[in-house]
């Protein structure tokens, strides 16, 4: 399992990588293992439209479940990630860049700083089991 | 009764579960309400029994009795033998939808040709394995648009003109979300409808839902009100009777989004009501929001041809608050019926079914319009179905006629307040010329009194 040191993570797996005051979140590479075979993805939220913490940002159908991307964070959707609607396979290859799901200008950078480390979501995931 | 398990199989899996007696499984229901007495009379035979519901049915009058002029929903068309001695065929009579659908191949390959006939009928893209009727489809179809705009736009708009029970269908599954607004004026019924449609749809509005031919039997051009749904960014369901879209053109051409319909035109029986079969049919864009399943077919790791389970995305194993609706059940047998009779028929018989229906019923327009105080309205194009105005209350006449062994219309007064001693009448292929003349001569002496 994959988890790069320069992002944070949420309890529900999602990513987020810092740039500015640019959120841009994903799902984890243990998430999309967990969700096997990705055949498509349904972006909840617009782009221009706000976004809470704990809002469904986006949702994920796997051959065996369909799962939620709750945000993270707080802010405004900046961009989705318009690639996943052809090549939902790409949440599975390619979790951490090119299956990234949205971007988000966030409002309150608290909510960034309380995420996990890598360090600390590989242990949350290795108590899950 | 049959009872699968021995005595011996029972004691076995009581020992497993650490039971001594069936009784004790149900010891958590208080002992007085465990063996109610019924209040029951003493049992029949086989053969009492069969009297006795013999006797009942035969109460009743059938249409293959009566000459039967009623429609508006359920039509009195002509089943072909094949399509029951098929449908008794032990495989399709005892199956349940497929639970484990892969080993069901017979089943699986029924609801592919099903799906391909009514895709190909509507003009759509894809349709579902069925729905319980013609209602529930129509429900289904504002469902999925609501689902489609993610609850954004709230108005269902139902045309006056669609079936009275399929819009009390769409409150019935919709009436209980608090934002969705269902706006449908039915005392408006006459109104020309697409143009009052159009000025109706606006930027929160899902889903347009109209009939084709209307509940009055009328063919009305949707072009205009199709593009103003799509101008609006709203989309278009279109209730269709299928044997009519052997003649006319299909929704698609007129920007459907959803074709839906009742299926019991296609050789199921009136049979009092049920059981129906709901088709629904619609564009690739939109089938991940579509309840019920989609078969589709495909290659083994042999290169063998067979049918799959390609789309169950809103059914509610693959998670149930996740799933658009939680109708997992189709029609499989009354969809099989629909595909025998719709493969009998072909393109060309379909065809010729839907021109008798209209000449027999533009025939028998004329002849009535002729009899001195029965009017029908000239200027409306319709194919099967028309409205004619009694010069009575239409329980006189049409009691009149039951007593003479004709099923008279629908009484649309009971509907529609409004329209009083106005009638829909039906006419199928399979009245006959003298059936008209029967009817016509006693509609003249029952209005002569």
């Amino acid at each position: 399992m994959k988890t790069p040191e320069n992002l944070k993570y949420g309890k529900t797996d999602e990513w987020v990588k810092m740039d500015g005051n640019i959120a841009t979140i994903g799902i984890s590479d243990y998430a999309q293992d967990q969700l096997s075979d990705i055949v498509y993805v349904e972006f909840n939220k617009d782009v221009d439209e706000a976004v809470k913490k704990d809002e469904v940002l986006s949702t994920i159908e796997s051959v065996k479940a369909a799962g939620d991307v709750i945000s993270p964070v707080s802010g405004k959707v900046l961009e989705v990630n318009e690639g996943l609607s052809d090549k939902p396979e790409l949440l599975n290859d390619d979790p951490y860049e090119k299956g990234w799901v949205c971007k988000v200008e966030i409002s309150i950078p608290a909510e960034y700083d309380a995420l996990m480390s890598a360090k600390e979501y590989e242990s949350y995931c290795a108590g899950r089991h | 009764m049959f009872i699968p398990h021995t005595e011996f199989e029972r004691q076995e899996m009581l020992k497993v579960i650490g039971k001594d007696s069936l009784e004790s499984l149900f010891s958590d229901i208080p002992e007085k309400y465990r063996f109610p007495k019924l209040d029951l009379p003493p049992a029949l035979s086989e053969m009492e029994a069969l009297q006795e519901l013999t006797e009942l049915a035969d109460a009743n009058n059938s249409c293959d009795e009566l000459i039967c002029f009623l429609g508006a929903g359920a039509y009195n068309h002509y089943v072909p033998a094949a399509v029951d001695m098929l449908l008794r065929c032990g495989d399709f009579f005892t199956a349940y939808t497929p639970y484990q659908p892969e080993i069901s191949q017979g089943t699986l390959q029924a609801i592919f040709e099903f799906q391909s006939l009514i895709a190909n009928l509507t003009g759509m893209e894809v349709s579902n394995a069925s729905h319980y009727d013609g209602a529930t489809a129509c429900a289904e179809a504002c469902i999925s648009a609501y689902h489609h705009f993610r609850g954004k736009r709230t108005k269902i708009l139902i045309s006056p003109a669609l079936h009275p029970h399929y819009s009390d269908t769409i409150h019935t599954y919709l009436g209980a979300i608090d934002k969705i607004e269902i706006a449908d004026k039915s005392e408006n019924i006459q109104i020309d409808s697409p143009q009052f449609l159009v000025e109706q749809v606006n930027e929160n509005t899902a889903l347009v839902i109209i009939q084709y031919p209307d509940f009055l039997g009328r063919i009305m051009d949707f072009t205009n009100l199709g593009k103003a749904v799509h101008d609006a960014g709203a989309l278009l369901a279109v209730a269709v009777n299928p044997i009519a879209l052997g003649l006319l053109k299909p929704p698609s051409e007129f920007g459907a989004d959803f074709v839906v319909g009742e299926g019991q035109p296609l050789g199921i029986p009136m049979s009092f009501g049920g059981p129906y079969l709901g088709f629904f049919a619609t564009r690739n864009e939109l089938i991940r929001k579509i309840s019920g399943r989609i078969v589709g077919e495909t290659i083994d790791g042999k290169g063998n041809r067979g049918y799959v389970l390609t789309l169950t995305a809103r059914e509610q194993h693959i998670r149930r608050e996740k799933a658009t609706s939680n109708i997992c059940t189709n029609q499989a047998l009354m969809a099989l019926a629909a595909t025998i009779y719709m493969s009998l028929l072909g393109k060309s018989g379909l065809r010729k079914v839907a021109e008798l229906c209209y000449q027999k019923a533009h025939y028998a327009a004329e002849q009535i319009a002729k009899i001195p105080g029965y009017k029908v309205n000239k200027d409306w194009v319709f194919f099967n179905e028309f409205v004619v105005e009694y010069p009575a209350d239409p329980k006189i006449i049409n009691d009149f006629l039951l007593h003479e062994g004709v099923l008279g219309g629908l009484d649309l007064g009971d509907y529609y307040p409004e329209e009083k001693n106005k009638v829909l009448f039906a006419v199928t292929e399979k009245i006959t010329r003298g059936d008209i003349d029967i009817l016509t001569n006693l509609l003249q002496e029952v209005g002569n009194d």
